[in-house]
């Protein structure tokens, strides 16, 4: 009898991608500026590392939020007992005016359709359980992140269908990719139940245009399904356009108390834009009342620690602090991406023109032997072993043109990005010249042949006796 | 087209259990000794109150592993990141040598086979999830926790087929109990896949004996199955016999390396013995490679926050703290647990012999209008209702006997301790003479009938008492 469930033993947590092992490869020689600097930078992972000095000063300033203390008293004991799954509700009032801030209080949100979750990697999967059966499917526009092949399939076992996005015109969802998705799920015999956007995108950095959101709620009320939009770069947007978030388009579109607005559902996370990616602060926000009691008692499975809410519930009411915050964070990240773009010019190499998030969506198709994955790999490998950065691979991140990268820029000082845009350059210049000397070799060769053969031609009409070369 | 799950809108979380209705009712009126003196005191809550003073003092003692602080140094950047599903390497370490001092370290355990979660309810369905398809089968011991109705089943699709344990021989695991269940599993066309127990058990609160843990190794052995053993409340074993882990067992029997060494798993928490629920922290402790590491990769949906983990891998590894810890704190229990004990004796009531966890199980079978769940049912509500206070009734952790209760001990002062023991003994008393009051009332009606008949016989009798 097979001891494990097949769950545990099978590859289906998807950790065998690419995304993870360059990971790994870093994880054995990591670069370090004095220890290490011919080790590997890493580019791979979405940190947000260039505000935590804001969060340090707000930490002296506020001692008592560490130290379990309010006005001077101590509330040790009510927080070690506090496992309330509906959260505390200090917390999740500045939660939601923080998310209001953070969409220009275009919208209002009821911290009561509020669920926290220990991380969004939680949330998502909880959504999946709330909404589909085990063998339906959400269609997702590609490329996305690739950790949800692991978060929404693996214990819920709903299937992925992708809604192939493409360059001709900027990774856009089109009304014909999303017809395609659910005609492709309906000849795998898939009920589809929804559609999972992540708006920012990860990995292409842009912020959704209203006429996508528009799309995409049209195109859910017509096939009856879910959205879930994982907003959890939605304080990343550094340049305009604005950031629109679908609960806005909802509510411009005088929609906010219909059906659809009870299929669609929101999810969000510390992680991203406060850099707090270790202390697991995710939630869902639903107007479906169904959902958001179901969800509230599956958050038990992975409930968020008292000790970081009350910290937080602090910090995020502090108004004060919130608007400098975002502020002067999202002026750091576009100063940053920035920085990468330019590096990445410098190399003749183009990006996706992008205005939120902590990477940017990298173009090296021109440096593809062929225009195939197999190329693709290749030279992520080479960059990987060769030049020392690891980035992920578009194939990682399931996109149908090959030649595309993510590479993120926040999770590193200045001098590092630098660094690493010498060696992309460097690289680029080799590459580059390389194919130059072999072209150049080539047409050497080819006139080399050329003139042999005119030569022998001549020697021949000339009736010379010469000894063969 | 159904719009939402099943699982999202049937009512398989198990919740709408007495267990957790009882809650909501302490929720509306709960008893406060100045605000509320007339309201239900919490007694179906198994927290541990006792202690807090101790750890408050640690913190206020090393305030450097709250503030985010090493050796006076910031590390605030390094933990705001940390979000490696391998958990803090200092963490685990201290955390197995407390499980280790727990158990006396006469076992010691490997930090690289413990599995961080978020709180004990994470590792049991993760467990599920890793040693289960849906549709399979876990072995549980009657009366157990209402919360594994949730936890090991909703999500995950798992069945629970009971071990019915009786009061004939308090409640202990036997070899017949033990083949019963899984017969019964065959017959329902399921396959079994473990044994699950908790040990120390809730709601009995009493450590399992070494011929029972014998007894398991030998039972999961013989059908080729798993073992998980649920020791969240071993840090509060408070008197004799100790606690005997499963871990220990295996190593008397020398299985170290053996095929079910791999298959006898451990779930922890810190949530009971340092009374942290609100932390979560809880932890699989698993001999099978395979084991371990598929579920460090499912706690991925339920890390352990990284502030968290250092406040406490500072606090566990001050090894004098930890010391005085245990000791005073099942100090503290065993004293609270005789208070209840005695309370309960006052009222005529007795309980399960305990050695350990928050609560006693208690036997009021005799204050039962008819041995039927129906009359526990009416007990119950009058209990909640009439004497406020809120205690678990036993049908809702599956009690084959109606007639026990669960309650609690030390989540409340020992004034509201003593108080919840005055009004039960009211209870009791006025239910006594409510009886003979009812006696007296039907002997009454029978002297009538005589003297009637005596009359009409002619007859003169003294009348009956």
């Amino acid at each position: 009898m097979n001891m494990l469930s097949y769950k545990a033993s099978s590859d289906s947590h998807g950790q065998e991608s690419s995304y993870f092992l360059g990971w790994q490869e870093y994880e054995k020689n990591p670069y370090h500026q004095l220890q290490n600097p011919n080790g590997i930078v890493q580019m791979g992972l979405a940190e947000n590392q260039l505000s935590f000095d804001l969060l340090e000063s707000w930490l002296e300033n506020n001692p008592d939020s560490v130290g379990f203390k309010r006005n001077g008293e101590s509330v040790f004991r009510e927080l070690a007992l506090f496992q309330d799954y509906h959260g505390l509700p200090a917390f999740k009032n500045a939660l939601v005016e923080f998310m209001a801030e953070i969409r220009r209080n275009k919208v209002k949100l009821d911290p009561n359709k509020l669920v926290l979750t220990a991380g969004s990697t939680s949330a998502n999967e909880t959504l999946m359980f709330c909404l589909a059966e085990r063998g339906d499917a959400f269609l997702l526009p590609t490329p996305y992140y690739p950790g949800f092949d692991r978060d929404l399939k693996w214990r819920t076992e709903v299937e992925i269908v992708p809604i192939h996005c493409s360059s001709s015109n900027g990774f856009r969802i089109t009304m014909p990719a999303l017809e395609k998705a659910h005609q492709r799920a309906l000849k795998l015999d898939l009920k589809v139940k929804g559609i999972l956007i992540t708006n920012p995108s990860n990995p292409l950095g842009i912020s959704m245009t209203r006429n996508e959101l528009n799309l995409l709620i049209s195109f859910a009320m017509a096939k009856h399904i879910h959205i879930v939009s994982d907003e959890i770069f939605s304080g990343t947007v550094f340049d305009c356009p604005n950031y629109i978030s679908i609960a806005e388009v909802l509510m411009d579109r005088q929609l906010a108390n219909s059906e659809i607005s009870r299929c669609i559902h929101i999810v969000y996370s510390l992680s991203k834009d406060l850099g707090l990616s270790g202390f697991r602060v995710g939630m869902i926000y639903s107007n479906n009342e169904t959902v958001v009691s179901a969800a509230t008692k599956m958050s038990s499975f992975g409930l968020v620690s008292s000790q970081t809410q009350y910290l937080l519930s602090n910090m995020l009411s502090d108004k004060k602090f919130t608007g400098k915050y975002l502020k002067e964070n999202q002026k750091r990240l576009k100063k940053r991406k920035q920085m990468l773009v330019s590096g990445l010019q410098n190399a003749g190499i183009r990006c996706l023109k992008s205005n939120a998030g902590l990477f940017c969506w990298v173009d090296m198709r021109h440096l593809l032997s062929t225009q195939t994955f197999e190329a693709e790999k290749e030279l992520w490998k080479k960059i990987l072993g060769e030049v020392g950065l690891n980035i992920s691979p578009g194939s990682s991140c399931h996109c149908s043109e090959p030649g595309w990268f993510r590479m993120c820029f926040a999770n590193m000082s200045e001098e590092t990005l630098t660094v690493a845009m010498e060696r992309i350059k460097d690289f680029a210049q080799s590459v580059t010249s390389t194919r130059n000397r072999k072209i150049t070799m080539y047409h050497q060769m080819i006139c080399d042949q050329r003139s042999l053969i005119n030569k022998w031609v001549s020697k021949l009409s000339s009736h010379d006796r010469e000894s063969d070369r | 087209m159904r719009l939402l799950s099943r699982k999202a809108t049937c009512n398989a979380h198990g919740q709408d259990s007495s267990y957790f209705l009882g809650w909501q009712e302490y929720e509306k009126n709960p008893y406060h000794e100045i605000k509320n003196p007339t309201g239900i005191i919490q007694m179906g809550l198994a927290e541990n109150q006792l202690s807090f003073d101790l750890l408050e003092s640690w913190l206020a003692n090393n305030p450097d592993a709250a503030g985010f602080k090493k050796d006076g140094e910031s590390i605030f950047r390094e933990l705001a990141l940390f979000q490696d599903y391998h958990g803090l390497p200092d963490f685990k370490k201290a955390l197995v040598d407390f499980m280790a001092e727990i158990r006396e370290n006469r076992v010691t355990f490997d930090q690289n086979k413990i599995v961080l979660t978020a709180g004990a309810t994470s590792a049991n369905e993760t467990l599920m999830f890793c040693l289960a398809e849906s549709g399979e089968a876990f072995l549980l011991p009657t009366p157990y926790y209402p919360g594994f109705d949730r936890d090991l089943k909703w999500r995950t699709g798992v069945e629970i087929v009971p071990i019915q344990c009786t009061s004939s021989n308090d409640f202990q695991i036997t070899a017949p109990a033990l083949e019963e269940a899984y017969l019964e599993a065959q017959k329902r066309n399921l396959r079994v896949k473990g044994v699950l127990v908790t040990n120390p058990s809730n709601p009995l609160g009493t450590t399992m004996s070494r011929s029972e843990l014998n007894l398991l190794v030998n039972f999961i052995t013989a059908k080729g199955i798993h073992l998980i053993s649920d020791e969240i409340y071993s840090g509060t074993v408070f008197s004799s016999p100790g606690f005997v882990s499963i871990m220990e067992v295996l190593k008397v029997r020398k299985c170290e390396n053996t095929e079910v060494w791999k298959r006898v798993h451990i779930v922890y928490s810190l949530s009971k013995d340092l009374g942290l629920p609100g932390f979560r922290v809880g932890a699989i402790y698993s001999n099978d490679e395979l084991v371990a590491s598929a579920a460090t990769k499912m706690s991925s949906f339920g890390l352990v926050s990284s502030q968290t983990q250092y406040l406490l891998s500072a606090l566990l590894s001050d090894s004098k703290f930890t010391k005085n810890y245990i000791s005073e704190n099942q100090r503290r229990l065993k004293q609270r647990q005789k208070l209840l004990v005695k309370g309960l004796k006052k009222a005529g009531i007795i309980c399960l012999k305990s050695n350990a966890g928050l609560f006693c199980w208690v036997n009021m079978k005799h204050l039962l209008g008819s041995n039927t769940f129906e009359a526990e049912m009416e007990l119950w509500k009058k209990i909640v209702y009439d004497v406020k206070l809120n205690i678990s009734p036993g049908s809702s952790c599956h009690c084959t006997e109606p007639g026990w209760f669960r309650v609690c001990f030390a989540n409340m002062s020992e004034e509201t301790l003593n108080l919840a023991m005055a009004r039960l003994k009211s209870f009791v008393d006025s239910m006594t003479m409510t009886s003979s009051h009812q006696m007296l009332k039907n002997s009454r009606k029978r002297s009538l009938t005589k003297w009637v008949f005596r009359l009409s016989f002619h007859d003169r009798e003294p009348e009956e008492r």
